[in-house]
């Protein structure tokens, strides 16, 4: 081996150790839609950032609803924290407990934390994804929040892997940032199976994976959420297809 | 104008207090005067009153120009009695005060010694420790009558009586003073004499437990006044355990060696005695200060209060660590509402109400929770209540095909929504028995969808043509 290139090894398997903290946080959390979590290779991991995006600006609420869908699943009953930005609670609304109730979320699980600005939504936000005995994680910067860039990013992931909660970044507009997430999701709402009377139906998104750090490729996929079992399933009218063309009356 | 106040230099000149500005000025023609300002004087006495906290903590103003402390049990750190006294009156005086210090077993007798006593019976640093009132004799034959601070009438009726002095005062029986001069005065006599004690009410809720340590030279070092903490709260927490229970307030007070007092107070979600977890709210309740500690020329004294107690038991760890996983996150609580302010850090609280903005409310995390029942939901409908709620809800413009049917087109945010599913509507009534006039407007409410599947609770703000003309529309919140 060449003099020159044996430091460099020496640094690579210095990285490696500094690296090597991660390989602990494999667990993954269901999402309860078999489509998905095969895709998935499981589930989403456990001690990871996860990213959500609405798609528009109207989009929040949908991606609020992922977000606390996907805490439901990750949390197992312990506390779910929300840390919200003061400016996002007035854009936004509040976040409306008999809504959660609907959802099938009990509203006494979930803490919001409510930080006055973006810098010190992220600083508190970073110190409760690093604490242990939590369900999952919320963190909620308003608008595009430039002040979460790559490094701020790391320094959630850095936290969630040492605590080992899931961590979700709730942001409006999904792409010209860079971030460390494991995952990156656009969420949009999606026209929901009218119900008798034609009324609305089910909660049901629009979903684009748009980045996963595992290595699947990006795909989209409409899910709906059932409030009763606390699990995403694919909506069954796109179940139902090739169960109506099997009954279709054979030519004569 | 008259003269409400003067220095002993005029007083030796032969002014007082009540006499006629000019008069004055006719006497004392270079008379150096300032108009007199209330408010300062009793801001000026709250201050002293503060700062005398680090002699007890419980102290009492006696407006306007009084204060009255008790210092059962606080003596011993000064050594005695006169070594607090000679503490308090040097610092005083050295502040540009004239003091008329009084000491005795109870408030009322001191207080009537240091006002009415004269220059005999109150005490002052050069008073030989063991000449303290409590042990001079004839202190009665000293007293005038208007210690008992009865009204005009009365004074003059006892001096009439020929009783000038507590003393005559005492020697009598006492019903039938009481009979002639009101048992008021009686009930102040017996105070006035000692026999009676009646404690002050302190400015501040005396903390359940203090700890305080002063210090020889002052200090300038946050880190040293940490350790300080840490030191005392390691105190605090052995008398803690011992009565089985934990604080949930504690409060830190720096006396500057100036006077000035900064006081830092820290909550608990649970009752806690652990001095390293307290020492860790009480760092980041420093880190969070938007105006910084300034020690100036040092601290010379630092108090730990415990406020408020709670029981609590020793800790027993569950086979699962189930305790320790609450403490952790109960512990992560106060340190976030340390940080950002207790009230930021809130849990959701079932508001007992059809009125949706009152349904649900949050209240502080570290406030004790009401458990209070969910609604339960209907099985196999889709959610019937918003995730998002907008308090106030939002105006918005609506095309309806009837005045009172269901929306077919809104505006909101400068964006038009088609709606292609609505349900409703669900009226629901205001608190029409709350009100004095028995209205109030009824609501519909419409859950929309617009095209893009976005979802939506509408209502329309009063019934048509009969609550109101023309009915005004509202967004309300979003579904997810």
């Amino acid at each position: 081996m060449p003099d020159s290139i044996r430091p460099l090894a020496q640094l690579k398997r210095q990285l490696e150790r500094l690296e090597r903290p991660r390989a602990r946080a494999t667990s993954v959390f269901a999402t309860g839609c078999d489509a998905l979590d095969v895709r998935l290779g499981g589930g989403l991991a456990m001690g990871a950032l996860h990213e959500i995006c609405g798609r528009g600006a109207d989009d929040h609420a949908p991606a609020s609803g992922f977000a606390l869908m996907l805490c439901a699943r990750a949390s197992s009953d312990k506390p779910i924290l929300w840390v919200r930005e003061d400016k996002g609670e007035r854009m936004h609304g509040g976040l409306y407990a008999p809504g959660m109730v609907e959802l099938g979320i009990d509203p006494g699980q979930i803490i919001v934390v409510n930080a006055p600005d973006t810098l010190s939504a992220l600083r508190v936000g970073a110190d409760i994804v690093g604490a242990m005995g939590l369900g999952a994680v919320v963190i909620e910067p308003w608008g595009t929040a430039k002040a979460l860039d790559l490094t701020a990013s790391r320094r959630l992931v850095l936290a969630a892997e040492k605590s080992g909660v899931a961590a979700f970044v709730l942001r409006d507009g999904a792409s010209g940032f860079a971030s460390a997430a494991s995952t990156r999701w656009q969420v949009s709402a999606a026209p929901s199976e009218a119900l008798p009377g034609n009324a609305p139906g089910l909660t049901r998104f629009s979903l684009a994976l748009l980045r996963h750090r595992g290595g699947v490729a990006p795909f989209d996929i409409t899910l709906e959420w059932n409030h009763e079992n606390l699990a995403f399933r694919e909506p069954p009218l796109l179940r139902d297809i090739p169960a109506l063309a099997e009954r279709r009356p054979m030519a004569a | 104008m008259r003269i409400i106040a003067l220095n002993e230099v005029a007083l030796s000149l032969g002014l007082g207090p009540g006499m006629a500005l000019a008069d004055a000025r006719a006497r004392v023609p270079d008379l150096e005067t300032a108009p007199y300002d209330a408010q300062a004087d009793a801001a000026l006495l709250v201050q002293m009153a503060d700062d005398m906290d680090r002699y007890t903590p419980m102290v009492a103003l006696d407006p306007p120009d009084g204060l009255i402390l008790d210092i059962t049990g606080c003596a011993h750190i000064w050594g005695d009695e006169a070594g607090l006294v000679s503490d308090l009156a040097a610092r005083l005086a050295s502040a540009g005060f004239t003091l008329r210090l009084a000491l005795a077993e109870t408030p009322d007798k001191a207080r009537a010694l240091a006002r009415h006593g004269g220059e005999m019976l109150a005490v002052n640093r050069r008073t030989p420790p063991g000449m303290l009132n409590e042990e001079r004799v004839g202190y009665r034959a000293h007293l005038p009558i208007a210690a008992l601070d009865l009204d005009e009438d009365r004074a003059t009726a006892l001096r009439r009586a020929g009783l000038y002095t507590i003393d005559d005062l005492a020697a009598r029986p006492r019903a039938p003073l009481a009979a002639r001069f009101g048992k008021s005065a009686v009930a102040k006599l017996a105070r006035v004499l000692g026999e009676e004690d009646v404690h002050i009410t302190p400015r501040r809720v005396v903390p359940a437990l203090f700890v305080m340590r002063r210090f020889a030279e002052p200090v300038a070092h946050s880190d040293f006044v940490l350790e300080v903490i840490r030191d005392m709260a390691s105190e605090a927490a052995i008398t803690l355990r011992e009565r089985s229970q934990g604080g949930r307030r504690f409060t830190v007070s720096l006396f500057r060696s100036d006077g000035n007092i900064r006081r830092l107070t820290i909550e608990t979600g649970a009752p806690t005695r652990d001095p390293t977890l307290l020492l860790r709210l009480f760092r980041e309740r420093i880190d969070a200060l938007s105006d910084p500690l300034d020690p100036g020329f040092g601290y010379d004294a630092v108090r730990l209060d415990v406020a408020i107690t709670e029981p609590l038991g020793a800790a027993q760890i569950g086979l699962d660590g189930d305790v320790a996983t609450s403490e952790a996150v109960n512990g992560l609580l106060d340190r976030v509402g340390v940080r950002l302010g207790q009230n930021r850090v809130r849990r959701f609280a079932s508001g007992n109400s059809h009125i949706p903005e009152l349904a649900a409310f949050t209240h502080a995390a570290n406030a004790p929770q009401l458990p209070m029942p969910w609604p339960e939901t209907e099985p196999g409908e889709p959610p019937l209540r918003p995730l998002h709620l907008f308090d106030p809800p939002h105006r918005i413009e609506v095309i309806a095909e009837v005045p009172d049917g269901p929306p077919r087109r809104f505006k909101w945010r400068r964006a038009m929504h088609d709606v292609v599913a609505h349900e409703g509507p669900e009226r629901i009534a205001s608190e029409w028995w709350k009100r004095r006039d028995a209205k109030g407007l009824t609501r519909d409410y419409f859950r929309v969808e617009d095209a893009q599947g976005r979802r939506f609770w509408l209502f329309r703000h009063g019934l048509y043509g009969g609550e109101a003309g023309n009915p005004d529309w509202y967004l309300h919140g979003c579904f997810a």
